[in-house]
């Protein structure tokens, strides 16, 4: 039996050739990246924005009336609803944002709610009430704060724990990978205008830790090469140690892939924005991997000193005192 | 490396059995099918997102909880005035910036006010630390400032009473199987799966249910009520929406000399036997009783105010004094909202208000549907990743597959055994994890494919494989490690759950797809002793 070779063997591409440009192209997009977050800003879902977040399905129809329903829920005084199909033709969320000034008043959301609903069901018939979400503003607020330390904690923790298990510089190049697979992932969601909830927050987190797989595979290889072969030139041995372990990161990315499709396709329209954000992440976290965390090493000035340390004069001295001459 | 007795193949084979057999009964019940009685059942619970239900955040205003003290204090500082032998007078007693003050008029007498008003201070607790301290300004002004350790005591106690009323009223509405848990604070957590109406169990929780008897003050005129206007010793109190009085209306109402409704011993939705409306009859314990007869005896023919939560529900005039201990509250009432009433009078008052923060609620069906389509996606994800595996592995890739499905199996009964709670995201999870768990298997046999292009023998290339990768996967499964608490940690709810399928996972997938698969393939290297690897 022939077995399937998605990468032949001996691969020799020279991926850290156009390490410059790419640096300086990556390095575009994260400033980008992070322009676009700041000018359009995230679209905050009912998680971080406060608010209410109701989603129905009529039964009675086969596709749900979203220009009626925006007339009626915009009637109601709210401000402009988002009125979104939400998986099945007939199923909608319908989003309204907290009025100005609710923040300080804990039980406005509610009533708003529950205004809406009712309203919807007064009009309508065979009215499925899927889900209804309410955040009121402090909460949100809150939301917002523990997201943010929850992603500044991780990116940090692991960053110190390939420190201590490699080389500052790794920890470095690390960081920075990571920071470029979050900065990358917030700047699409922000281009795109894609709802940022909890569960992206969730996606982010699982990227960062499945970028750092790939990281961490390559940054095994490069430090299992730098004790090996002493004397080859730093960019040649990051080339070798990235076409090593080619085949393991294409077969890797593949099955990840593979097994996250189905849901995006046919699984829960409520998990599409989550896996949608984890499935980018998975070739953002790649590239990442190859193409940022490999290259800073060059620049960070890593050796093969760094894992077979020259003996020092405290070395020698101490292997003397063991008599072993 | 690939040396496995026959102890440590056991040991590792009952590992696997008893994790994967933990999962069949939360399998059966996912498919709807009985499982017997006779077996032990550790299920996995269903989050509310999966099984319908509602979450309820509330929150009390721990602002609230400090003016309460301050007016009790106020009370209780009046009184110790009053009583003291010789008794002290004083100026008017000042509340403002929590805190309270007053002018002792006769200097001489600054002391002896100290000295009764010193036992009001002790704390609740045994530390004897106080509750409040006591400062005398300018020879004549006494100020009473409550310590922050005596104000967070008094939050907290509020909110255990607060827990336990609303865990009583939640009883009443007869749903299963409750979570509700007090968190930080402040808060309480209320977690009610397959609820219908949640609409009806926010109005509940929503009701702060402090019953009132107050006498009208029918001196006081509309226009004055309209002004806002009111003599001292009198309070201005407004119809509630389903009251008796015209809407926006109010009365004014004496703040003294009336009784409060905590000392209930029953409260039930009844019908007014004259005019058939849905009312509340609540029944009064011996002390409320004699205190009710006493209110109604000495103010027979005048108008007294029902009032719950700061508003009127109905003012209606005593007829004849009230000796049986029995009251009927009418206003104007449903059936659903007076028996509401009731439950909340039965449970007693909140001792705070609590406001819903945050709510999710997800209909039954929602929940079933995404149980569906979820488990599909899962099932699909798993035959294609099986498929790209043999197709790349042979023999190898049958091993990853074993560990594949042991692995699911294994997250699933630890999840149950732990009680743990499956959410939407964590089917997400799931899938997440049977994409990456092979990432272990992928790494070896890449490494296994190396070093026999070096030209290693078979079982020395095997153990190479096997030996030079577990470095790299334990490294990525510890940073992953890292992520997966730190989600665990901030994350709320349903993304918990995605926390806890990714963290089981790291361990289970490291344990089928490194030991497992390890174990597999030195018994057939023994058995067949091959000298070539299709890998």
């Amino acid at each position: 039996m022939r077995l399937l070779k998605l990468v032949p063997d001996d691969t020799n591409i020279h991926f850290l050739k156009w390490r410059v440009p790419f640096y300086v192209v990556s390095i575009l997009l994260i400033a980008a990246s992070w322009a676009l977050v700041l000018t359009k800003g995230l679209n905050y879902g009912v998680d971080f924005a406060g608010g209410q977040e109701i989603r129905v399905t009529f039964t009675e129809q086969p596709e749900a009336p979203i220009a009626q329903l925006r007339e009626l829920v915009g009637g109601l005084g709210y401000g402009e609803p988002v009125i979104q199909r939400f998986g099945e033709p007939n199923s909608v969320s319908i989003r309204v944002p907290l009025p100005e000034g609710a923040e300080d008043q804990p039980g406005a959301a509610t009533a708003i709610g529950n205004r809406v609903i009712g309203s919807i069901e007064g009009e309508f018939d065979g009215v499925r009430r899927d889900a209804n979400e309410t955040v009121s503003g402090k909460v949100a607020g809150e939301f917002r704060s523990t997201a943010l330390y929850a992603l500044l904690a991780a990116m940090l923790a692991i960053s110190i724990y390939i420190w201590v298990r490699f080389e500052w510089q790794f920890g470095v190049g690390a960081l920075f990978a990571l920071f470029h697979d979050v900065s990358l992932t917030l700047g699409m969601f922000a281009l795109f205008q894609l709802e940022f909830s909890l569960q992206i927050v969730a996606a982010v987190l699982a990227i960062i830790g499945y970028s750092l797989n790939d990281t961490i595979v390559i940054y095994d290889r490069i430090r299992e090469n730098l004790k090996k072969y002493r004397r080859m030139p730093l960019p040649e041995l990051l080339d070798l140690s990235v076409n090593e372990t080619l085949a393991r990161t294409v077969m890797t990315s593949l099955t990840l892939l593979i097994a996250l499709i189905p849901l995006l396709l046919i699984g829960p329209a409520s998990l599409f924005g989550l896996t949608a954000a984890i499935t980018l992440g998975i070739f953002v976290g790649t590239y990442s991997s190859v193409y940022m965390a490999a290259p800073i090493l060059i620049w960070l000035g890593v050796n093969s000193d760094s894992f077979v340390p020259r003996e020092t004069a405290a070395d020698l001295q101490e292997r003397r005192a063991r008599g072993e001459a | 490396m690939l040396d496995f007795p026959l102890w440590r193949r056991l040991f590792l084979w009952g590992i696997t059995l008893v994790a994967a057999l933990a999962a069949l009964p939360s399998i059966a019940s996912l498919a709807g099918a009985r499982w017997p009685a006779a077996l032990p059942d550790p299920t996995v619970n269903l989050g509310l997102d999966l099984a319908g239900g509602s979450h309820i955040l509330l929150e009390a205003d721990p602002a609230q909880v400090a003016r309460q003290r301050l007016e009790t204090m106020e009370e209780a500082v009046r009184n110790e005035l009053r009583t003291a032998e010789p008794r002290i007078r004083h100026g008017a007693i000042s509340t403002t910036g929590g805190r309270l003050s007053f002018m002792v008029e006769n200097p001489s007498q600054v002391d002896a006010a100290r000295g009764v008003l010193e036992p009001l201070t002790t704390g609740a607790g045994m530390t004897g630390q106080r509750d409040w301290t006591i400062e005398v300004l300018d020879g004549q002004r006494v100020v009473m400032t409550p310590t922050p350790a005596g104000l967070e005591l008094a939050v907290t106690q509020a909110m255990d009473s607060a827990t336990e009323v609303v865990r009583k009223r939640i009883d009443a509405l007869g749903t299963r199987e409750p979570t509700i848990i007090r968190q930080g604070d402040n808060r309480i957590v209320v977690q009610v799966p397959g609820l219908e109406d949640p609409q009806a169990l926010k109005d509940l929780l929503g009701q702060t249910a402090n019953l009132e008897f107050k006498l009208v003050d029918t001196s006081v005129l509309q226009t004055e009520i309209a002004q806002g206007v009111v003599p001292p010793g009198s309070q201005i109190v407004p119809f509630a929406a389903e009251g008796g009085g015209a809407p926006g209306s109010a009365i004014a109402v004496r703040r003294l000399g009336g009784i409060r409704g905590d000392s209930l011993t029953d409260a039930q939705q009844s019908f007014d036997p004259q005019t058939n409306a849905p009312v509340v009859t609540i029944t009064f314990d011996s002390q409320g009783a004699q205190r009710f007869a006493r209110l109604t005896t000495e103010n027979v023919n005048r108008q007294f105010a029902i009032i719950l939560d700061e508003e009127v529900l109905s003012a209606p005039v005593i007829n004849e004094p009230i000796l049986g201990g029995t009251a009927q509250i009418s206003g104007n009432f449903t059936v659903e909202s007076a028996n509401q009433l009731a439950i909340s009078l039965r449970s007693g008052a909140l001792p705070v208000d609590l406001m819903v923060v945050e709510e999710r609620t997800v209909g039954p069906d929602l929940g079933a549907d995404s149980i569906r389509q979820g488990v599909l996606a899962m099932a699909l994800g798993t035959l294609l990743v099986i498929g790209l595996m043999v197709a790349a592995y042979g023999r190898f890739g049958l091993y990853a597959t074993g560990a594949l499905v042991l692995n699911v199996l294994m997250i699933l009964g630890i999840m149950a055994v732990m009680n743990a709670t499956l959410t939407l995201p964590g089917i997400a999870g799931f899938v997440l994890t049977i994409g990456a768990a092979v990432d272990a298997n992928v790494l070896i046999y890449e490494r296994i494919r190396e070093e026999r292009k070096r030209g290693r023998r078979v079982i020395a290339a095997v153990e190479t494989g096997y030996k030079e990768a577990s470095r790299a996967i334990y490294d990525a499964n510890i940073t992953n490690f890292i992520a997966g608490v730190l989600l665990f940690l901030f994350g709320s709810g349903p993304v918990r759950g995605f926390a806890v399928v990714l963290i089981i996972g790291l361990f289970t997938s490291v344990f089928t797809g490194v030991t497992l698969t390890r174990m597999w393939v030195a018994g057939w290297l023994r058995a067949k002793r091959p000298t070539d690897l299709t890998i």
